[in-house]
């Protein structure tokens, strides 16, 4: 029987209490308890940071890049959301 | 540099795919925007960095093992402490580079046996021999050096995995330099016989060194795509004649002598080296290289004997799986 491919997990650190977990990379790992040891190992080897996710790459559903332009576009058009889009008469001071 | 063996002209199959997204793709790394793993990519755009990547990934491996042969030997605690965490560093980073490399869509274990199998190269430079102390302090000094002149404008390369898998590379990379000049000083400051020792490893490593930028620009066939995709920001030559700038004072500074005597230093203060030995890159990389053999035959060892590691964290997780659908069942 040959060994099957070992599943590919997704790496998250927090660096500082209050920051929010970041993505920094991946790993092979055979299980969830294996991948935390690995990511302790690879990824936080100079007290990079005080807290780890690992999940299953395979766990994650991706936008399609190739419709990034129809995905974005309601955002894009829509400039009054931004604070700059409103004017404040310079007398009234910082808002 | 890790990726010498690229050096050869790539099939060209853009012809087979759409013009209007090939020209969309260059458009994209035109405008310095980076490439990700989902978006379009021409197929040898794929098929290089594929390449590249992984032979990079290959070498810091492959690197271990000159370095590791000297970790027991060191000759204090300290010195032991920090090669052991620069060979640790050395594996983590050839783990993120087998991470990018398999964003564009080869397996690790794909990636490991072409390597195993002897179909993938890593960096001549880890075909030399560390006969003495010296060469720990050299092989930091100046095999991480040439390494960091070579990742820095990798930081900025098209294909964001790889970029920032340098990222993290390159932050590393300024310890392994550092440790190794301040062996080298610590034994040109020594006894005479350190001293010679010192030089001595200098001798037998600098020729390799120049060697692992690259064949000269006029000879590269692979350089051409890799800079229009910005994938290569500057040419072998250029990356070495950095270096070599960098690294004479380093050299005046230790004391030591760098074996060319033909070395001069023209009017704009470039540091100009005698003619490199090509028949000597070319044998190494052909697998005749003083320990070619060895490295490839410690990584098979290496790889056989974890297969039970392998196999049997695959049947726990398999077991465990298998338990936890039982009980989800009751």
């Amino acid at each position: 029987m040959s060994t099957p491919n070992t599943p590919l997990w997704e790496v998250f650190i927090r660096s500082r209490n209050g920051l929010a977990h970041k993505h920094v990379g991946s790993l092979h790992a055979s299980d969830a308890t294996m991948a935390l040891q690995a990511a302790r190992d690879i990824y936080t080897r100079r007290g990079e940071g005080l807290s780890i996710w690992v999940v299953p790459s395979s766990a994650i559903t991706a936008s399609d890049p190739a419709e990034k332009a129809m995905m974005f576009e309601p955002a894009e058009s829509k400039i009054y959301r931004h604070p700059t889009f409103y004017e404040v008469p310079e007398e009234v001071g910082h808002m | 540099m890790y990726t010498q063996a690229l050096n050869t002209a790539e099939a060209d199959d853009r012809g087979l795919e759409d013009a209007a997204k090939a020209a969309q793709f260059q458009a994209r790394i035109d405008a310095e925007e980076r490439i990700e793993p989902n978006d379009w990519m021409p197929g040898a755009y794929r098929k290089t960095l594929t390449r590249q990547i992984s032979q990079h990934a290959h070498s810091e491996i492959v690197g271990m093992l000159p370095e590791g042969n000297w970790i027991t030997r060191a000759p204090t605690l300290r010195r032991k402490a920090a090669l052991l965490a620069k060979v640790q560093d050395e594996c983590g980073h050839g783990l993120y580079l087998y991470a990018a490399a398999e964003t564009l869509g080869s397996s690790r274990e794909e990636l490991v046996d072409a390597m195993l199998a002897g179909k993938a190269k890593y960096s001549s430079i880890f075909n030399y021999p560390t006969l003495t102390w010296a060469d720990i302090g050299t092989i930091g000094w100046l095999v991480d050096g040439a390494a960091i002149m070579n990742q820095i404008p990798l930081c900025r390369c098209s294909y964001g995995p790889y970029a920032r898998a340098m990222i993290r590379v390159c932050k590393e990379e300024s310890f392994h330099q550092r440790q190794g000049y301040e062996i080298m000083l610590t034994l040109c400051r020594g006894s005479d016989e350190q001293k010679a020792m010192a030089q001595d490893a200098l001798n037998r490593w600098w020729w390799p060194v120049l060697m692992m930028f690259g064949p000269p620009d006029a000879t590269s066939q692979h350089s051409d795509t890799s800079t229009k995709w910005k994938i290569k920001r500057f040419s072998n030559d250029e990356l070495r004649q950095k270096f070599v700038d960098a690294t004479v004072p380093q050299a005046q500074y230790l004391g030591l002598t760098i074996p060319d005597p033909g070395m001069t230093q023209d009017a704009d203060g470039h540091w100009r080296y005698s003619e490199i030995d090509w028949t000597e890159f070319k044998q190494v990389l052909a697998g005749n290289g003083p320990c070619n053999r060895d490295r490839m035959a410690a990584r098979r060892k290496a790889h056989a004997e974890g297969a039970w590691v392998r196999e049997a964290a695959a049947a726990y997780a398999a077991k465990r799986a298998q338990r936890q659908t039982a009980q989800a069942a009751e």
